[in-house]
């Protein structure tokens, strides 16, 4: 049996993957969006975990989800309502229908919507026999039932069957998309390369999926998204705790530097660790410490030793480090310090974004402790962010925080990768041994204000460094009163010299002055670029920059801000980085929170704007 | 590495030391000098890591390299030196508030992991530095500033709790004995593995005279039982009295009377029974009956250290996988090419 079927072109489209968290709804996502990827849309991507790791079955607490935004034009978040939905169950239906545009197309699998199901879900009457979901176009397969047919003469038990339900729904939206299958195809191999039978399940029960849309009369229509127009290059899928392992890399191998990772595994920073772990033939250390505190504590270690200390954590992680981060800051030696932040606060919420750590990155120490700040704006970014942090830690002496959060360390997004060449070298500098007797100052400072990076082992500069206040250029112990104050301002004066060795700010979108700034940083790049461009192509003077260098500022920045009416700083919690804008420029920014731990859609943000803008 | 000729004076620094008159911890450091002389290791390739605390000042007055970093964390960062550069001689010095009250986690952590670097837990059994509170090591009942009607607190073991946490070599030595202060840091040094070594050591501020049982010539021989290596347990005036295993409880014995020196328990450092006998020896000399407090090595023995097993694995894939080729990790397994 053949049908004609309609082919619908669409511009973009925003696909939701929902079911249990044992339904694979995430490895579905993922191949999804590699194919997509690979077939050259451009993407965004956003998983949604449930918190735990295997809530009961069948509840509302144990939906797992994955947005997945493709298109043929520039996509810059993962999407605010989607247009299609997957369902696999009745609590899946439940806590995403809202998201769902009028018209949308569910596809449900009916065995999710079992009595047991339902009953579990806190549905009273079953949605897909009655008329809530009028309004939406409802296709209903019994995948469940479809999958086992697939592979009924395959001696598997129920339960490894059941397993290859979410490649029927892949296979089928493979066809839905018209999107060929060699990507997960080949995916599949090399994953159950050990398991014929297994193998075997998937594969028949992926193609089960894709024949059973061409084939069965109820699904008249299929879509069309094309190739979208990107600067030409080579690309790939990117998320951005892989790209923040990657930065560390590239820096490990830009710099000649061995890098010590030290860490304590920590939701939703752990991925860092884990592929960092991997990469030891690129001289990485990685070592899973007994605590946050003995993570950073012996990346200071290993910094002390000449590597590059590098420690990764989440915000109550980031409380346990503060005292080991004011150590570093007092030694004057390399750190890279990841943050990938959460809600908080204490535990908060693990598994929901939010920028909830940059007044503790900037203020949370005790003394006058300043520490770089650098955040990354998207997954991709995660790359140059953890790059350069690793550059400025080199070559500035100092402790520097990269600022990720649980949005962009988990999406995903096409990423032209740049060469070995195209990103230089980290020149790195140790201080020469001394032959002749000479005392060595380890707190003489060069032009930038640094001080030398005196690794033992060398001769003659063997020193003492430590916590308590040092006397300028000898580093000895000091407790006079001018000295005090001139360390202190000599330390601040320090970071705030980074400013001459990073770019300036610069205007993302809009031109360079006009009414309104939107001025954000962080994940929250891509919606606040989309939202922007929406209005400016509705005419409105407005323009989005977005603050990569917290700390310092670029030089320009103060300079930037007075060329606009009014700011408006969005931010993914209560007012972080307005405050220190106020703090800094004394300017009446606007602020726009939302503390929800999710991103920000763009409807509500161009919502925002217009409403400052015309008032 | 290259050995060289230093004599202790080499590994005096021009600061002043600055602990107070009469504290033990002037004798430690002279001892720790004339060890490092001895072990022909140059200056340069020797680190003291400290936390807080009074003996954490020690860096400060050692010409090797140093780092004075925070409360309870030099072990954690020792260990993270000592897995980037196994071939430092690493040593920790720490107290009994920094190693087994704020530091406790690390401190077993680095045992269990057993990095080659030497503990110095100077115990004094109280906090000098913030002048006078109970410590983790003070016996019970403690009247201090802190506990005025005296401390609840039972104390730590310290050598139970790092035969506890398999440490490979455990000792104990005391300020007030040179020689075998110098014999047990040598012994440390020369244990390959993480070294745990207990200094008693004398607060004469805060805690005066808490050893001095064990320590002051009139006690000292009844009071201590000094170990060595293969031979029978003795101690007292003239060595008259032993230590017997009766199964397994050790009780002590008169020479002559009943009992031979052939009879009394041999020291045999490698083996972990033994130890976990010797470190139960803790009596509170005050009371009747108590059996003497040991001194020397409790425990020596062999298993491989983190930082050799670090580098072993990353050699190892190396080899295997070859030096990582940077622009292949960034290109990844699945690249697609736009072309305008």
């Amino acid at each position: 049996m053949s049908t004609t079927k309609t082919i619908i072109p669409l511009e973009q489209v925003v696909i939701k993957f929902a079911g249990d968290s044992g339904d694979g709804m995430q490895l579905t996502g993922t191949q999804f969006t590699n194919t997509t990827a690979l077939f050259g849309n451009d993407l965004g991507t956003f998983p949604d975990f449930p918190a735990e790791i295997r809530a009961p079955q069948g509840t509302v607490a144990g939906v797992s989800g994955f947005q997945l935004h493709f298109g043929s034009t520039e996509i810059y978040t993962p999407g605010d309502m989607c247009d299609v939905l997957v369902a696999m169950n009745a609590a899946a239906l439940k806590v995403n229908l809202k998201q769902l545009k009028r018209g949308g197309i569910i596809i449900a699998n009916t065995s999710g919507f079992d009595v047991k199901n339902l009953r579990l879900a806190g549905v009273a009457k079953n949605p897909l026999e009655d008329d809530s979901l009028e309004g939406f176009e409802l296709y209903q397969l019994d995948v469940t039932k479809l999958t086992r047919e697939a592979i009924a003469d395959l001696d598997l038990g129920t339960k490894e069957k059941d397993r290859g339900k979410n490649m029927f729904v892949l296979g089928f939206l493979y066809w839905m998309f018209d999107r060929d299958m060699d990507n997960t195809i080949k995916f599949l191999t090399d994953k159950f390369s050990k398991n014929a039978s297994v193998l075997e399940a998937n594969l028949r029960v992926l193609k089960a999926g894709y024949a059973y849309g061409e084939t069965t009369e109820t699904f008249s229509s299929r879509y069309k998204v094309e190739k979208a127009k990107m600067p030409a290059g080579k690309y790939r899928s990117m998320m951005g705790n892989h790209a923040m392992a990657l930065g560390i890399v590239a820096a490990a191998h830009q710099s000649g530097l061995p890098v010590f990772l030290g860490t304590y595994p920590i939701t939703p920073a752990s991925d860092i660790l884990h592929e960092l772990a991997k990469y030891k033939n690129f001289n990485i250390r990685t070592y899973q410490a007994e605590d946050e505190i003995a993570g950073i504590c012996s990346a200071i270690g290993a910094s002390f030793g000449g590597h590059l200390g590098v420690t990764t954590t989440s915000g109550p992680g980031m409380a346990l480090k503060t005292e080991a981060m004011g150590l570093a800051t007092m030694l004057e030696i390399p750190l890279v310090i990841i943050n990938v932040q959460r809600a908080g606060p204490s535990t908060g919420m693990p598994t929901k974004t939010e920028q909830a750590d940059l007044l503790q990155a900037y203020y949370g120490r005790n003394g006058e402790c300043p520490i770089p700040i650098i955040a990354a704006q998207s997954p991709s970014d995660c790359f140059h962010a953890a790059f350069e942090a690793c550059k400025i830690a080199v070559q500035h002496m100092t402790p520097v925080i990269v600022l990720s959060d649980g949005y962009i360390a988990n999406g995903a997004e096409p990423w032209r990768f740049p060469t070995s060449s195209q990103l230089g070298n980290i020149e790195v500098k140790f201080a020469s041994p001394i032959e002749n007797g000479d005392k060595f100052m380890p707190y003489q400072r060069d032009e930038k204000l640094t001080r030398p990076w005196a690794i033992p082992g060398t001769k003659g500069l063997e020193h003492r460094i430590g916590g308590i206040e040092k006397q300028n250029i000898t580093g000895n112990i000091s407790y006079d009163p001018q000295n005090h104050e001139l360390m202190v301002h000599l330390r601040e004066d320090k970071v705030e010299k980074i400013a001459d060795y990073i770019p300036e700010q610069k205007i993302d979108s809009g031109k360079d002055t006009g009414k309104v700034l939107i001025l954000g940083w962080g994940g929250t790049y891509g919606a606040l670029k989309a939202a922007t461009k929406d209005c400016i192509s509705e005419g409105m003077e407005v323009s989005h920059a977005h603050v990569r260098y917290i700390r310092p500022f670029p030089k320009n920045f103060e300079s930037l801000l007075k060329r606009f009416d009014k700011i408006l700083v969005p931010e993914i919690n209560n007012g972080q980085l307005i405050r220190i804008l106020r703090d800094r420029f004394l300017i009446p920014a606007i602020p726009y929170n939302k503390i929800q731990g999710v991103p920000f859609m763009k409807g509500e943000l161009v919502e925002k704007i217009k409403s400052v803008y015309n008032s | 590495m290259s050995t060289t000729t230093l004599t202790a004076k080499d590994f005096a620094t021009d600061q002043d030391v600055r602990w107070c008159p009469g504290c033990g911890d002037y004798s430690i450091l002279k001892q720790v000098h004339t060890t490092l002389a001895a072990t022909g290791l140059a200056r340069e390739d020797i680190v003291f890591i400290s936390g807080i605390g009074c003996s954490s000042r020690f860096p400060y007055y050692t010409e090797t390299f140093g780092m004075h970093s925070i409360h309870g964390r030099a072990t954690a960062i020792a260990s993270g030196l000592k897995a980037a550069r196994p071939e430092l001689s690493v040593w920790i010095v720490t107290g009994d508030g920094d190693s087994l009250s704020i530091g406790g986690n690390h401190t077993i952590h680095l045992l269990r992991r057993n990095f080659d670097v030497n503990i110095l837990l100077f115990n004094n059994q109280i906090y000098g530095l913030t002048k006078g509170q109970y410590s983790p090591t003070s016996e019970e009942k403690k009247i201090t500033k802190s506990t005025p009607y005296g401390s609840l607190d039972h104390p730590f073991n310290p050598i139970s709790l790092a035969l506890g946490a398999e440490a490979t070599f455990v000792a104990r030595s005391m300020d007030r004995d040179p020689a075998h202060l110098q014999a047990m840091l040598m012994a440390a040094y020369k244990h390959k593995g993480a070294s745990f070594l207990e200094i008693y050591q004398n607060c004469n501020i805060f805690n005066d005279g808490t050893f001095e049982i064990f320590t002051e010539k009139s006690s000292k021989r009844q009071e201590t039982l000094f170990m060595t290596q293969g031979q029978p347990l003795r101690f007292g005036e003239n060595g008259e009295k032993g230590i017997r295993l009766d199964g397994m409880v050790p009780q002590i014995v008169t020479i002559g009377e009943q009992y031979s020196a052939d009879d009394l328990m041999i020291h045999d450092e490698m083996n972990i029974n033994k130890a976990w006998i010797l470190a139960q020896m803790f009596d509170n000399p005050y009371k009747e009956n108590h059996l003497p407090r040991p001194f020397g090595v409790f425990y020596r023995g062999e298993r491989a250290c983190y930082e050799d097993i670090m580098k072993a694995q990353l050699d190892e894939l190396t080899t295997k996988k070859g030096k990582g080729d940077l622009d292949k990790l960034l290109a990844g397994n699945e690249v697609w090419e736009i072309q305008n």
